[in-house]
């Protein structure tokens, strides 16, 4: 086991698990996630022996991928002091999959266990370890909240978002006639059975445009680019962000699936 | 009843094309999932009792053989007979043999999913008996040669005007001036027939709700009062229930009635809570002069021991299909199979074997409301995902699927190798989208861009631009 650094006056050392969605397609979150960290009075370091949580394998059925895998999260994150994920679903790969996946291995099954108990969503994980209330930050819109299933069911993590959204500066948030219903992406789900698939979410499209909100934010970027796949293929005018990017005041890089500014 | 891969699919597009039904659809979001979060919110134990419900259930699976001898000793002291039936064909044998000794030339049925899971009125009307089904919905959906679409309201797929013409086509002598273009006007006429086959009934069939082994009684809930003219007005009564419907005591029959009308419909307790105890005794002013139980296994042992064994507790309240959003937008009858939505997705495969039944486990987002609205906390998800480990070690999944699975964890279990292919990756596709920011074309990823566009990567991986961020000192 390698030992936890010691407590020092920059506060816990927190190890960042980027997820595998947010390093191909939006490293911005990633810098928002570090940033509201650190604004909580923690430490962040990225290690860059991590690639993906495995739910790609385990939602396949592929167990001994998925094992593998999350052994070697395991040993990656485990001399930090937490473990944050900006994602819902991962955060609960690691919190409630990891230790049922390893609970028959003897060499990990204890190590799992450590870990998902200091494994955490980022806005949860802001509220309720570091005890931050409010962010500086300003957006200046309607903005709707998009629950992950993961982030609701799996964490239970329905108020930190909302409690961190409210102190944004000129944002208000309008909630969703449906906030407790799939996006219906389920990852490999959305590719398998994409008629189904986008069914779904072309009820969440319509809740959506039905708030009259001009932006819609959720915590994990599976739904957001699902989302916004939609939005802009039907040409609605609503931004779609992480909300990361807007409590940590990052949004001058372009909503997700926007064109480029020309600079 | 085909359920291969391409079934489903095809089954699920007619589905999602199908605008009456999907009109009808909106009704089990404001028929069931607003009502039974009302009923939840108005009972503040309503998680305590879900938990005793569990317990119960659990207790009751764990000592299956010693309650079973209980229920079954005492069916026989108030008069009654059960009979196990290991297998489908087991049930519908004994059924028709039975009926058969009661001379039955008209048999009417109260609801009863077992009895669509075992084929049973095709295999009574082969023999040349009538069967009728008595409940409004599956008389509909008898009429219309169809099977049930939800497992607690058949006919949910369907609205008036469809009905309007089944009753035209059925019921010859109706005139055509007569009204029926209400609700109100179907069922009077459905009720006007139903009534002649009740008093002219050899011979009633119900499910059961539970079963209880302290009293020797079936108990079944129902909003019409059609189960109770099934089971007292014929001369022979027969039930038909799966072993684990069986609970210990009445008092926990009653913790669970609580649950199921609230998760099923939203109300209290439904109009109608039927318990059937024996055949008729001598100072009763009515009943059946017979009373047989017949008791179906059809894989049930089996799961006892598996990782299935928590679908045991299932009460068919319906909750996980009106909560479910793949139910939600295909019905059904797309599923192909006597039970759909999450808990079919998980108890088909057990019945039919997982190769046939694969779509349906696997056409799920795994969102988990299922699993949040089940009264009997049944982990509906995690036993879809273990029926996709069976169906993956089967070799079932499409080659194409396995081997871009193998590649990506080829490549996620050496992040060196990762890190360089997903650099690859973005830059590919950065270019390829430009200034527009999506991709609305993809090779090999025709699959998501159909419908949506695919947002394009801000250029590098997080990881690239971190290492540089690092060097220069910026992190």
């Amino acid at each position: 086991m390698t030992s936890t650094p010691a407590p020092s006056p920059q506060g816990p050392l927190v190890g960042l698990f980027v997820t595998c969605l947010v390093d191909l397609f939006r490293p911005s979150v990633a810098f928002a996630a570090i940033k509201l960290i650190e604004a909580g009075g923690a430490r962040v370091e990225v290690p860059r022996a991590q690639t993906c949580c495995g739910q790609p394998a385990y939602n396949s059925g592929d167990r001994q991928d998925t094992i593998a895998i999350a052994r070697q999260v395991v040993e990656t994150f485990e001399r930090f002091d937490y473990v944050v994920a900006p994602s819902g679903s991962c955060a609960g790969m690691l919190r409630v999959h990891y230790p049922r996946l390893l609970a028959e291995d003897p060499n990990f099954a204890e190590r799992a266990s450590a870990l998902a108990a200091k494994s955490f969503e980022l806005t949860s994980f802001l509220v309720g370890v570091l005890g931050l209330t409010k962010v500086d930050a300003a957006y200046e819109e309607n903005v709707t909240y998009h629950d992950s299933c993961s982030s609701l069911r799996e964490l239970h993590v329905r108020e930190a978002p909302r409690r961190l959204l409210a102190s944004v500066e000129g944002l208000s948030l309008v909630e969703l006639g449906e906030s407790e219903v799939c996006c219906g992406f389920g990852g490999a789900f959305s590719v398998k059975y994409p008629d189904i698939s986008t069914a779904i979410l072309d009820a969440k499209v319509r809740d959506i445009i039905g708030t009259g909100a001009s932006t819609v934010l959720a915590g994990d970027l599976g739904c957001l680019m699902h989302i916004a796949g939609r939005l802009v293929r039907e040409r609605a005018d609503v931004e779609v962000r992480h909300v990361a990017e807007v409590l940590a005041g990052m949004t001058e890089d372009p909503a997700i699936a926007a064109p480029r500014q020309k600079r | 009843m085909g359920n291969g891969r391409q079934d489903f699919k095809t089954d699920a597009a007619h589905a999602l094309a199908d605008t009456a039904l999907q009109k009808a659809l909106q009704n089990v979001k404001r028929g069931f999932v607003v009502k039974r979060e009302a009923a939840r919110a108005k009972l503040p134990e309503f998680d305590t009792l879900r938990e005793d419900a569990r317990a119960i259930k659990d207790h009751t699976l764990s000592h299956l053989d010693l309650y079973l001898e209980t229920y079954e000793r005492k069916v026989a002291e108030s008069g009654g007979s059960v009979h196990y039936a290991p297998t489908a064909a087991d049930a519908r044998a004994i059924i028709l043999k039975l009926c058969q000794e009661a001379g039955a030339k008209l048999v009417t049925k109260g609801k009863s999913m077992v009895s669509e899971e075992i084929g049973l009125n095709a295999h009574l009307q082969a023999a040349k008996i009538e069967v009728v089904e008595t409940d409004l919905g599956e008389y509909i959906v008898q009429l219309r040669g169809e099977r049930p679409s939800h497992i607690i309201a058949p006919g949910i797929h369907l609205n008036k005007e469809t009905i309007e013409a089944d009753f035209r086509r059925a019921h010859h002598r109706l005139p055509r001036e007569r009204r029926l273009d209400q609700a109100q006007y179907l069922v009077a006429e459905a009720r006007k027939v139903l009534r002649e086959k009740f008093l002219a009934a050899d011979v009633g069939i119900t499910g059961a709700n539970l079963l209880i082994a302290e009293t020797g009684s079936s108990v079944i809930v129902t909003n019409e009062g059609n189960g109770d003219l099934t089971s007292t007005l014929p001369r022979t009564h027969i039930v038909i229930a799966s072993i684990e419907k069986i609970v210990p005591t009445l008092e926990d029959a009653c913790t669970i009635l609580r649950l199921l009308a609230r998760s099923a419909t939203g109300q209290e307790i439904t109009t109608y809570t039927t318990f059937a105890t024996g055949p008729r005794r001598d100072r009763d002013p009515d009943g059946p002069s017979a009373y047989h139980v017949v008791l179906l296994d059809n894989g049930r042992s089996e799961m006892l021991g598996n990782e299935f064994a928590d679908m045991l507790r299932c009460i068919r309240c319906g909750a996980c299909l009106n909560h479910c959003p793949v139910y939600g937008a295909i019905g059904g009858h797309a599923y192909g199979s006597v039970y759909p939505g999450p808990m079919g997705a998980v108890l088909t495969p057990q019945l039919q074997g997982i190769d046939r039944a694969r779509d349906l486990p696997n056409a799920s987002s795994f969102c988990g409301r299922c699993e949040a609205v089940c009264p009997m906390d049944i982990p509906l998800p995690d036993m879809m995902r273990t029926w996709r480990e069976r169906d993956f070690a089967r070799g079932n999944p499409p080659f194409s699927e396995r081997l871009f699975l193998k590649m990506w964890a080829y490549a996620a279990k050496r992040p060196l190798v990762y890190h360089a292919l997903a650099n690859a990756i973005v830059l590919f596709m950065a270019r390829r989208a430009g200034a527009r920011g999506r991709l609305s074309r993809l090779p090999l990823a025709k699959a998501w861009t159909g419908t949506r566009d695919l947002p394009a990567p801000q250029g590098r991986t997080f990881h690239s631009l971190y290492t540089r961020a690092r060097r220069r000192g910026r992190v």
